[in-house]
């Protein structure tokens, strides 16, 4: 499946891999389980990790672990189930997640300027979408009235003119 | 009332070109009708038993005379000449074509308004009290708040994709307009001891298949914290509610399983983070800001008495029967506020046709009544009004057939569009409700039985507000036929209860006689000035069940 | 006990009327409609509806239940009758409007 990161198309450097197969040479994403399991031969490994979590699993689960992920992957396993638009907040404002967080399952073209504002920045998309459309997606609106995890700037801080944004909890990303 | 600025025009603007895309996509085919409809949902379109449905939102049920008049050049232009208003304070128009959509949007857009979350597993439209800003009982009035979280609420990125829908209604006055705690999230204005305002929180409220009256989560929220917990409620909710079984997924099953406490303590742990987090506080400003745009009309200095209302109503004894029912008390003296009946006896509850919706804004023209309102009991409301014109508009609503003098009365009934519109109705609401009107028409007997909320649903979903009627119908289908059941005792108000189901249901023409012989029991029990719920909350079920079964 | 007739129906994508399927065709009046006696014939013809559906003309199609009386079909359930009609409210109203014109 494409992958679009951060706006562009990326090759995808990480396998993911069923919970009982071995770990490839280079990146590789697993479980939530598998990961538990076989933390410290993943992380003993001189290679990215990355777990991917089923709709009902909290990123906090990962506790401290998770800011030696390289890449979350939220799965949506209908478009319907917007569970993981609060975990891709929670991990990035919460927990300070700065690596990538990426979207994979079924959503829709409309969802995806949702996603991208709670923080998620690559997405494993269908084979016909095109770049343009992806960032059609994205600005259809140009303005916002909530804070999210994009840091754009509100209608309100828009309206007020505010040239700086409040100070946010350590750990928190900035852009 | 608000205005939309630059900002506001341009984001409800470019919400109609996006659903006007989302449109094309599902008539070339890219979108299915699976993955359209949720789509269509949030934008208040449904596809209905005969034809299309558009749910315009009214927030917090306030209305301009010009607004007026671009729903009746939509009812006209698009629809079959009339909208219904609903128990959510929106307006719905009943046959569109969906390729008409897109411009009816547009339209609307030029008068500010919009269908947006009107439907869907989102933040719905916000509602307030029908009489804000002019009751005399009101702390605050509680519309600059509900303005804040609308815009909060519109297009929020997190919350979009809810496990099911979710309503937040607002208050601020002693008497509850609002049914707050049979909202998901209710906001209730609240003085602390040391005269400050602030927020009392509920959450769990609702009706449908499991009706809860709502629990208090936060005591006193602070009113630069609104939103920061707000957004805690939703995350706690989106994380943890159900998404396996729809009938379980509504906030109200969370709560209750998890109870309050544990509720309580899992919105403080996210909203001691947001509020740390400094980006969703609403600084004093802006909340004086938005508050501006709500400043009552300048009072004129009036006498309290008007030698004109007070001749009127000597003179013409249907203006007293309606000034004695449909007025009630302001804040500045003068004036009044001013129901609007929806209900004519024998009428179709909340109907109002284009001319009465054009006619209307011109009386609001021609006296310098800049809004009017929508209620939740399906009623208009003319919030400012000089007590030495009501005879006038009184004369003017009587030609319009909108002078029907029974607020809050019991041919006041609350009625969902039940079997006759609705594709998920078991059951006809509106003709039982037309049919007890023509039962209880006579005034006089009316004003004898005095305040009595009937509310009748077509199905389970009680969207009729059933489970809060002093005496609630609930229709349901027994293998194809009709049948009604009887409940007694729920009040959406501030003393909320949910009503208890008296028996087996009725049939379709034995369920006027029911009531009727529900009522004759009050009647011939009340004590003093007691209303029909206090009798039915002194005496218990059984006299009346016996009675209502006694023929059958 | 046998199975009733069915007819089969959806709503027009476009529009939203009611639509009842008559040999290949989509027409707007049930006394139109084609009925299915046997359950077999019903549901291929379900089936085969969902040409129309990927084909955007028609939305939701599914079967319901008539019975065969003197003065023409009468669909079991209330909800199929109003809906054939108009709403019970407003006569003026729908499909059975047509009849006042």
């Amino acid at each position: 499946m494409p992958l679009i990161r951060d706006g562009i198309f990326v090759e995808d450097n990480f396998a993911t891999i069923a919970d009982g197969e071995p770990f490839p040479a280079n990146g590789t994403i697993v479980s939530l389980a598998r990961f538990h399991k076989d933390r410290e031969a993943l992380l003993a490994r001189n290679a990215p990790v990355g777990v991917r979590l089923k709709s009902e699993e909290s990123p906090e689960a990962l506790g401290e672990d998770v800011h030696r992920l390289s890449v979350v992957v939220l799965e949506f396993p209908k478009f319907r189930d917007g569970r993981a638009f609060s975990w891709a907040r929670i991990l990035r404002t919460r927990l300070g997640f700065t690596g990538e967080i990426r979207a994979a399952g079924h959503f829709l073209y409309d969802q995806l300027a949702f996603m991208h504002r709670v923080g998620i920045d690559a997405f494993e998309v269908p084979e016909n979408i095109t770049l343009p459309e992806f960032h059609r997606a994205l600005g259809e609106m140009t303005d916002v009235y909530q804070p999210s995890a994009d840091r754009r700037k509100t209608i309100r801080q828009l309206r007020a003119g505010f040239e700086t944004l409040p100070s946010l909890p350590s750990g928190e990303r900035a852009g | 009332m608000y205005r939309y600025d630059e900002f506001d025009a341009r984001f409800v603007t470019e919400r109609v070109a996006q659903f006007r895309y989302q449109v094309e996509r599902r008539l070339s085919g890219e979108l299915t009708e699976d993955e359209f409809k949720p789509l269509r949902l949030m934008n208040g379109l449904y596809l209905q038993l005969h034809a299309y449905m558009l749910r315009i939102a009214v927030p917090y049920g306030t209305l301009s005379a010009r607004q007026l008049r671009m729903l009746a050049h939509i009812a006209r232009k698009y629809d079959k000449g009339y909208g219904h208003f609903t128990t959510r304070q929106n307006i719905q128009f009943n046959w569109p074509k969906l390729v008409d959509v897109p411009d009816i949007l547009a339209d609307l857009a030029t008068v500010e308004m919009h269908a947006l979350q009107t439907s869907g597993n989102c933040i719905r439209n916000v509602t307030a009290d029908h009489f804000a800003g002019a009751a005399a009982d009101e702390i605050e009035d509680p519309r600059p708040i509900a303005e804040i979280i609308r815009q909060w609420s519109s297009l929020h990125p997190e919350f979009s994709y809810l496990p099911r829908k979710f309503k937040i209604a607002v208050g601020g006055a002693a008497h509850d307009r609002a049914a707050l705690k049979f909202h998901d999230v209710a906001v209730e204005i609240v003085k602390n001891e040391a005269g400050e305002t602030g927020y009392r929180v509920y959450a769990g409220g609702g009706m449908g298949r499991t009706p809860y009256v709502a629990h208090v989560v936060g005591d006193f929220v602070a009113t630069t914290d609104i939103l920061a917990f707000l957004e805690a409620v939703m995350r706690v909710y989106n994380q943890s509610g159900r998404r396996d079984n729809m009938y379980k997924s509504r906030i109200k099953i969370l709560v209750n399983a998890l109870g309050p406490e544990e509720m309580r303590r899992r919105i403080e742990r996210e909203f001691a983070e947001i509020r740390a987090g400094g980006t969703l506080e609403v600084p004093a400003e802006e909340i004086a800001r938005i508050t501006d745009y709500f400043a009552p009309p300048a009072f004129e200095a009036l006498s309290d008495v008007s030698p004109e209302f007070e001749a009127t109503r000597e003179a013409d004894v249907d203006f007293r029967a309606w000034s004695d029912v449909n007025l009630a008390a302001h804040r500045a003296p003068g004036y009044s506020i001013v129901t609007i009946s929806l209900k004519p006896i024998g009428g179709v509850p909340g109907d109002a046709s284009h001319e009465q919706l054009d006619a209307l804004a011109e009386l609001m023209d021609k006296f310098g009544i800049a809004e009017i309102r929508v209620s939740h009991e399906q009623n208009l409301v003319l919030p400012h009004v000089r007590k030495k014109d009501l005879s006038a508009i009184h004369a003017r609503l009587a030609e319009l057939g909108l002078a029907t003098p029974n607020a809050g009365l019991v041919t006041d009934i609350i009625a969902c569009p039940g079997l006759d519109y609705c594709d998920l109705a078991n059951a006809r609401a509106i003709p039982i409700a037309q049919r007890l009107s023509e039962r209880f028409a006579d005034l006089k007997r009316q004003r004898d039985i005095g305040e009595l909320k009937i509310k009748i649903s077509g199905c389970i979903n009680a969207c009729g507000h059933h489970h809060a009627g002093h005496i609630g119908i609930l229709g349901v289908d027994k293998k194809g036929v009709e049948f009604y059941q009887l409940q007694l005792g729920g009040s959406g108000a501030e003393d909320a209860s949910i009503g208890e189901i008296l028996g087996p249901g009725f049939g379709e023409h034995e369920i006027v006689d029911a009531v009727e012989r529900v009522v004759d029991v009050y009647l011939e029990r009340r004590e003093g000035s007691e209303r029909f719920l206090d009798t039915v909350r002194r005496v218990g079920l059984e006299p009346f069940k016996e009675r209502a079964y006694a023929a059958h | 006990m046998a199975n009733l007739p069915q007819i089969l129906t959806a709503n027009r994508l476009r529009d939203g009327d009611v639509v009842y399927w008559r040999g290949g065709t989509w027409v707007t009046a049930l006394a139109d409609a084609e009925v299915f006696p046997d359950d077999a014939a019903a549901e291929a013809m379900l089936k085969a509806a969902d040409v129309f559906v990927k084909g955007r003309e028609v939305v939701n199609p599914y079967l319901f239940d008539v019975r065969i009386a003197a003065d023409g079909v009468k669909p079991v359930k209330e909800r199929e009758i109003i809906r054939a009609a108009g709403p019970t409210v407003r006569v003026d109203l729908g499909k059975q409007s047509r009849r006042y014109v």
